[in-house]
């Protein structure tokens, strides 16, 4: 079903941030994802609700330059991102349920590693400003290994974030958090929507991502069974999701 | 943008920080290299053979059973919270991430080599510092093809079953032209030998450098793309 | 005609190429024993000759095989190269034994050893080892579209591999009787035994292809059963 969330003034509207056209993509005879489309505009945020195996991270991680797609294309910023190409990683960030840290280095030297790794000016001061902007600056010379579990997920978005990246992507972010943890994780991107940040989150958890989105999509084996503007409450996204994910 | 160098330093540099943090691996990897010195004492009958002859045969198995141990670690380090995806997430070159454990792997085995060398001249009564220079001299030329070789390797090995199997099966038809060329130059160096002798083995070893260091730094990148 | 009756029809073509070369097979051992003449130093064991380095050149025939086709996978991305290599070694690997069984046998009446470490015999044995590590990383691999690739990086590193292994194992020392008819001066073999050993060699490079095609054959009905039950699955 092919999707088409933008309303802007095609007049001033300028390039859609994400533009995805029949990705596909299979490994072996497992078929991950059979033909994805949608777009993006800037500061939107689409939130995909699947089961387990209907091929959301496998889409995540093609929009992140992770994976390859058999066919298809991924368009950001009105260029096509293409095998190997570096250009596209600096406007990209991506958090997922897997910190992507050392545990043996403290907060400071993880962002300060992958300040070097972006290139960025002044990695002591990046790095200390988004401790800050988490509220880790207090633990920040201690070992990650020494974390809970809400401090790791909180240093793991500094760390998407530390190259200012215009669109960010989640991956089942609030997987294993505990109550306050979830609580500060969604004030957190709360503010990337303030921000005007564009932002694909994937779960199979709806009250998760709802409130968060602008657009909502349902993915059920490598498809978009449903792909809009967010309309309608909770509920009738349950009711919508139940019956998706029963017939397939 | 960093460029592939300034970010494989990087990667280096995280690496030997992380090693150097725990500890764990380089000790552990010298107390076998130590190990296994001290039991080939023992694999032998000195009154048989003299220790000349095997002398150059055992520090190079040494340095081969020790390299091996070292060099699983450059990516299995990397799979403690998916962190390869934070690296591949970054603007840095695959070749980059490439060289950056190429570097770290280097300086691993190369520590664990400098303390395994007095040893062995400890343990086996061989005066090496009247031919040091030309010893560190083959001993990097070979180290460095095991290492280039390796890292590609362990790699591929580490995302299968049996990674710690899998990297030996994989790497030991590779480690014969350098450990080869080796035992037959550190040999030739114990005896006092000319160079004259020594000259086709080492043209093999850098050869196998270089064929191998290009080929591999090419190749790396096929290994990542998914 | 559908992937899956392409496939079984080249089954069936591969296996009369077998067939064929079986029977060639046959008639080189035939004229191999009966027909040509005894040699004079080394007696009824040097028959082996006639074995031996035909199945030394289509080990190495087929990494070349291997080599090639690894290559060009990992710039066509095109999974039936992979099932060409993966079939090219399956099959040299079993000739690279044979290679390795007939040495020994052929050695020990000759010269009284089972195993010397000449040129040919380490570098045949170093291939083995190679194929060996291509065929286990590939059954550890679960995944096609990486295994097609690791075993294209392993593919590529080990045909470069084997010329060092050579060169490394000549400048060691050997002791292999110098390639007879590869003699400038003329064939140092008679007539009769030359013509056996070309006829032998031509027969082996015949059944080599009919096997790979046989295996690659095999390979490709599976592959083509798989796709089309996942399609059905849709």
């Amino acid at each position: 079903m092919t999707a088409n969330p933008v309303e802007a003034n095609p007049n001033t509207a300028p390039a859609p941030a994400l533009v995805v056209r029949g990705l596909t993509r299979s490994f072996g005879r497992v078929r991950a994802l059979r033909g994805v489309d949608f777009t993006l505009a800037s500061g939107e945020a689409l939130a995909v609700f699947g089961p387990n195996g209907a091929g959301k991270t496998t889409l995540l991680r093609i929009l992140a330059g992770l994976l390859g797609a058999e066919k298809g294309e991924v368009i950001v910023a009105g260029e096509m991102l293409a095998r190997g190409d570096v250009r596209h990683r600096r406007r990209i960030g991506m958090i997922s349920h897997h910190s992507l840290l050392y545990d043996g280095l403290s907060a400071r030297e993880n962002l300060e590693f992958y300040a070097r790794l972006y290139g960025l000016a002044d990695r002591r001061g990046t790095a200390q400003r988004a401790l800050v902007s988490v509220g880790l600056e207090e633990r920040a010379g201690s070992p990650v290994v020494t974390y809970s579990r809400g401090m790791v997920q909180r240093l793991a978005i500094a760390r998407a974030l530390l190259h200012d990246p215009e669109i960010v992507l989640l991956d089942e972010p609030f997987t294993g958090l505990d109550q306050q943890a979830a609580a500060t994780l969604r004030s957190l991107l709360g503010r990337l929507r303030e921000e005007r940040r564009t932002l694909v989150l994937v779960t199979h958890n709806l009250d998760e991502g709802l409130e968060l989105a602008t657009h909502v999509a349902i993915q059920v084996a490598g498809r978009f069974v449903e792909c809009g503007l967010r309309s309608g409450d909770t509920a009738s996204y349950r009711a919508r999701y139940a019956q998706a994910t029963a017939g397939a | 943008m960093p460029s592939t160098f300034a970010a494989a330093w990087a990667i280096a540099a995280k690496d030997l920080l992380l090693e150097f943090r725990s500890r764990t691996a380089f000790l552990s990897s010298l107390v076998f290299t130590a190990l296994v010195l001290a039991i080939f004492n023992f694999a032998r009958d000195p009154t048989a053979v003299s220790t000349t002859d095997i002398a150059p045969g055992i520090l190079w198995v040494t340095f081969t059973f020790a390299g091996l141990l070292g060099l699983n670690r450059a990516f299995a380090l990397e799979r403690e919270n998916h962190a390869l995806d934070g690296l591949l997430l970054s603007p840095a070159s695959r070749t980059a991430l490439y060289l950056g454990k190429v570097v770290a792997n280097l300086v691993f085995v190369a520590a664990i080599e400098a303390v395994a060398l007095p040893l062995f001249a400890l343990f086996f009564n061989m005066p090496l510092l009247p031919v040091l220079v030309p010893l560190a001299g083959v001993i990097a030329l070979a180290t460095v093809g095991f290492v280039v070789v390796g890292t590609l390797m362990s790699a591929i090995a580490v995302n299968t079953r049996f990674a710690e199997l899998m990297l030996p099966v994989l790497m030991l038809p590779f480690l014969m032209p350098p450990i080869t060329g080796a035992v037959q130059v550190t040999s030739r160096l114990f005896g006092g030998r000319p160079f004259s002798e020594v000259s086709a083995w080492l043209k093999l070893l850098v050869a196998y450098d270089i064929v191998f260091i290009v080929l591999c730094v090419l190749i790396f990148e096929h290994i990542l793309d998914e | 005609m559908t992937a899956i009756e392409r496939a079984e029809r080249m089954l069936r073509r591969s296996s009369f190429f077998m067939a064929l070369g079986l029977v060639l097979m046959v008639a080189v051992y035939v004229r191999a024993l009966r027909f040509t003449p005894v040699e004079a130093t080394q007696g009824p064991a040097q028959k082996i000759y006639y074995i031996h380095p035909p199945s030394a050149w289509v080990a190495f025939l087929a990494f070349g095989i291997v080599g090639v086709c690894s290559l060009l996978y990992l710039f066509l991305k095109d999974p039936r190269l992979d099932r060409l290599a993966a079939s090219s070694a399956e099959v040299g690997v079993v000739f690279t034994t044979v290679v390795l069984i007939t040495g020994p046998i052929w050695a020990k009446p000759i010269w009284g050893t089972w195993w010397t470490w000449d040129a040919r015999l380490t570098s045949t044995l170093f291939l083995w080892f190679v194929y060996f590590g291509y065929l286990v990383l590939r059954s550890a691999v679960p995944e096609p579209g990486r295994r097609a690739r690791y075993s294209a990086v392993l593919g590529i590193l080990g045909s470069l591999l084997v010329p060092f292994i050579h060169v490394s194992v000549l400048l060691f020392r050997t002791l292999h009787p110098k390639a007879v008819f590869l003699n400038p001066e003329g064939p140092g073999l008679p007539g009769p035994m030359l013509a056996t050993l070309l006829f032998s060699l031509g027969v082996f490079t015949l059944f080599f292809f009919g096997l790979v095609t046989h295996r690659y054959a095999q390979a490709t009905v599976v592959d083509a059963r798989a796709a089309a039950e996942a399609d059905d699955a849709r």
